[in-house]
């Protein structure tokens, strides 16, 4: 209830904003400059979203089981260990993981996807297992005192009850990548980044504009798809944004 | 039935080795609730855990109904176990429906079997299945959290329970009527049932027998009233308590110390008649006074019957307060405390009068059963066989 | 090898970017905590300023920064300043405010309301229970905000030498388009370094930083 009262609250500064920007742009010729650039928007938004798309989706395939492997008592001795390197690895900037991408694989879409794809594996790798570790004990024992087996348990216990921290997880990792798609451009994958890039170095603000403006709102959209899942997706017993 | 068969645990601790269980040798009878009661760290908990194995005996063997588990498959054997924990353990993603039907699903039911039977349960424990099937537990109070958490271990209908402390986390007022219900769950469907409590009240009110467990060990297996009445040692004594005589009148009935009451009078006796009738019954001090019905309407004190003529019915005191058969002779104490009573009419359900119970009687036959003891009853028999 | 070399060749120009990367994202980071930590103790005072505010200081964060930069530049051209470092020290300065305010506020928020009714029975002043219990308590958490902050931005600080503030990015954007594996490494592992160092000795300040006894 409450979440649906903010969000109207917020519609109508947001509407105001919009058409006060909207004003500006137009009497100052900024969006004619901007669809000038159409064409370019269309086909660099589309390669934009495919570099979000298949890196993401890789970081989401294999940073869960893995961070579900991790999890498991077996592996208890690496766990420690890896989730120090992770967290050292979280702080490493993106930046640098592209420069370090390319320096190994060299200039192109598949240097690009694996940046993005480790630069989004850690955050996601690290909620699931803390998730998962998270889960409190005396669930683990019902459940198995009720005679599920390990991956019974695994399923309809654990990973749900560890979802809201994995779609976390997965909400910052997609933020991560969003935000480093643009800088792919930079080691040759493309993406909105060139308009930005290309339009500094040009000094071409509507050419800059139009690739800053559709990249911070293909960020935003992201996001709020991310959180409309984790609220449709999370069952509704342990997901506090339906609480 | 379980039987448990020099059950042992060791435990490798960084502290060296502890004996959790120490060759435990128990039986609970069919349909039978035994409390696991003493200390923390006493082995207990460890005991009961070893049936579902959630722990795994380091020796001796359990037997379910006369069977041996030890080779039986974890997962099956733990499907015929129900298990209510402390934290209750209902699973918060899922509604009270599904929790409740986790077991029978597993094992696999039929949709419409579990979902009907998920219903059923609900009723059992008087919650509006209507109401609380789709709910969410953390859309329940810790009381009703509880309950479901005990039926949810009915589900499938396993011969056998578990129960680890199940009321410890609720509210004294929440806990005596959830427990009230369980007994009354319990007298309709005859579960064996291993239960642990650290909490002697708990136990003298639920079980059939008290296990007594310290550092490992079974110390005393007896039925509540046997606990109370003769403890073994001074351990048992200090934890079962010093008002352990005032415990055991919980464990009896009105109905068990109950005098019958031949000699009454009506309205119209004279209070010559009620002398005359105290006296050949050898009431002390009054005789209680029916209607038509037979129902006790009020008493005649001996004092007013010696001192004054005239009939019962204008001469006699209201009765402050009756009892009932299937009250404890803790309440009938707490009631004569109260109205400074030596004696308490019991009235049937229909108010007819039933007898009277007496604070001689009371006494009476909680030393009946002091004198008939098993210990002390062989050592007084050993000394006439002496002199 | 050649990597060796380049660093000992080029030990002077390493160490004036690194100097210059520090400098930026702590000036940046320290306006933004002398903004941010007020902000965050005074929406502790009303419950619906302080949802406004973290929702736009969360959306802002989800905005990427080469795509803030871009927006800033031509509005920053106005005054004469759309390239260098205030771009980059602006965009720092927003970025930081999530984490920062958010911290503050939850620090303060969750403050053990005991201790407060506490600090009321004893006859503290508002301003004195604010200075003497509710901040102390809260230094550790406004300080893992804080810390946040930092390794964010030295990462955005990397990328903001791309519209000409200077740092270690320099490097990185210097061997991918002369196409230099030496500077290229060079620049990235030096940054990472940096955040690396920067967040362990942020930790141990913040541990420090946490009265004893809690």
């Amino acid at each position: 209830m409450k979440k649906i009262k903010q969000s109207r609250f917020f519609q109508l500064p947001v509407l105001i904003g919009a058409l006060l920007l909207g004003v500006f742009l137009q009497r100052s010729g900024l969006i004619d400059g901007m669809l000038f650039y159409w064409e370019d928007i269309v086909y660099l938004t589309k390669q934009h979203i495919q570099l979000t798309v298949i890196s993401g989706t890789l970081a989401i395939v294999v940073g869960i089981p893995l961070g579900i492997l991790l999890s498991r008592p077996r592996f208890i001795k690496i766990s420690e260990w890896a989730m120090q390197g992770l967290n050292i690895g979280t702080t490493i900037p993106t930046l640098a993981i592209l420069a370090l991408s390319m320096s190994l694989l060299g200039i192109g879409f598949l240097p690009s996807v694996f940046g993005l794809f480790i630069a989004s594996l850690l955050p996601i790798v690290r909620n699931t297992y803390t998730g998962l570790l998270g889960v409190p004990a005396h669930l683990k024992e019902s459940a198995s005192g009720i005679g599920m087996s390990p991956g019974q348990m695994l399923l309809s216990v654990e990973v749900p009850n560890a979802a809201y921290v994995i779609f976390a997880g997965i909400r910052t990792a997609l933020a991560i990548n969003v935000g480093t798609v643009p800088l792919a451009f930079l080691i040759g994958g493309g993406g909105l980044g060139e308009l930005i890039f290309t339009g500094i170095d040009l000094f071409d603000t509507e050419m800059m504009l139009a690739g800053a403006l559709m990249t911070a709102l293909l960020a935003i959209t992201v996001d709020i798809l991310v959180a409309a899942c984790t609220y449709l997706m999370v069952p509704r017993g342990v997901n506090p944004s339906r609480a | 039935m379980i039987t448990l068969d020099n059950l042992t645990k060791i435990f490798d601790t960084e502290r060296g080795v502890v004996t959790a269980a120490d060759h435990i040798n128990m039986e609970v009878p069919q349909g039978e609730i035994c409390v696991l009661l003493g200390p923390s760290g006493c082995g207990k908990t460890t005991t009961l855990k070893m049936v579902n194995r959630i722990i795994t005996p380091t020796s001796g063997r359990i037997m379910i109904d006369g069977q041996d588990t030890t080779d039986q498959d974890t997962v099956s054997l733990r499907r015929n176990i129900g298990y209510v924990i402390q934290q209750i353990g209902l699973f918060p993603n899922m509604t009270i429906e599904e929790n409740i039907s986790i077991v029978p699903k597993l094992i696999g039911w039929d949709k419409s079997r579990y979902l009907k039977r998920a219903s059923e349960l609900l009723e059992m424990v008087a919650l509006d299945p209507a109401i609380f099937l789709k709910r969410y537990p953390n859309e329940l109070s810790g009381g009703q959290q509880q309950r479901v958490g005990v039926i949810r271990a009915l589900a499938a209908d396993p011969p056998v329970m578990l129960m680890d402390e199940p009321f410890g986390a609720i509210d004294p007022i929440n806990r005596e009527v959830i427990q009230d219900e369980f007994l009354k769950l319990h007298r309709e469907l005859k579960k064996t049932i291993m239960f642990v409590s650290h909490d002697i009240d708990e136990a003298v009110k639920m079980a059939d027998r008290i296990a007594i467990f310290k550092d490992g060990k079974l110390i005393q297996y007896d039925t509540p009233d046997d606990l109370l009445s003769h403890p073994i040692n001074d351990f048992v004594k200090g934890f079962v308590g010093r008002d352990r005589a005032l415990k055991r009148l919980q464990l009896v009935t009105v109905a068990e110390v109950l005098e019958s009451e031949s000699s009454v009078v009506t309205a119209d006796d004279s209070l010559a008649t009620a002398l005359q009738r105290m006296d050949a019954a050898g009431y002390e001090r009054a005789i209680i006074l029916v209607d038509g019905n037979k129902r006790p309407v009020g008493y005649v004190s001996r004092s007013v019957a010696t001192t004054t003529n005239g009939n019962c019915g204008k001469h006699s005191f209201n009765l402050r307060t009756v009892v009932r058969p299937e009250d404890d002779l803790r309440t009938v104490a707490s009631k004569m405390f109260t109205h400074d009573a030596t004696w308490l009419p019991c009235v049937s359900e229909h108010g007819k009068l039933m007898g009277t119970v007496t604070q001689r009687g009371i006494t009476h036959h909680l030393g009946a059963t002091y004198k008939t003891s098993r210990v002390e009853g062989h050592d007084l028999q050993h000394m006439r066989v002496a002199t | 090898m050649e990597i060796l070399d380049f660093i000992m060749t080029n030990l002077d120009l390493l160490g004036r970017l690194t100097l210059e990367h520090i400098g930026l994202v702590a000036v940046a980071v320290g306006l933004a905590t002398l903004m941010g930590v007020p902000i965050g103790i005074a929406i502790t005072q009303n419950e619906q300023v302080a949802t406004v505010v973290l929702y736009v200081a969360s959306i802002l964060i989800t905005i990427p920064s080469i795509a803030l930069f871009g927006i800033m530049i031509p509005i920053l051209s106005t005054i004469g300043h759309g390239i260098g470092y205030l771009p980059a020290v602006i965009a720092v300065l927003l970025y930081s405010q999530l984490p920062i305010i958010r911290n503050t506020y939850t620090a303060i928020h969750n403050v053990n309301p005991g201790l407060r009714e506490a600090a009321r029975g004893i006859g503290m002043t508002n301003v004195q229970r604010l200075r003497k219990v509710e901040i102390p308590l809260s230094v550790p958490v406004i300080m893992a905000g804080v810390r946040t902050a930092v390794v964010m931005n030295i990462g955005v600080m990397a990328i903001a030498a791309y519209i000409g503030a200077g740092g270690l990015g320099v490097l990185i954007s210097r061997g991918i388009s002369q196409s230099d594996p030496r500077q290229l490494v060079v620049g990235a592992i030096a940054v990472s370094l940096l955040a690396i160092i920067a967040d362990r000795s942020l930790l141990s300040l913040q541990r420090k930083l946490t009265p004893r006894g809690l």
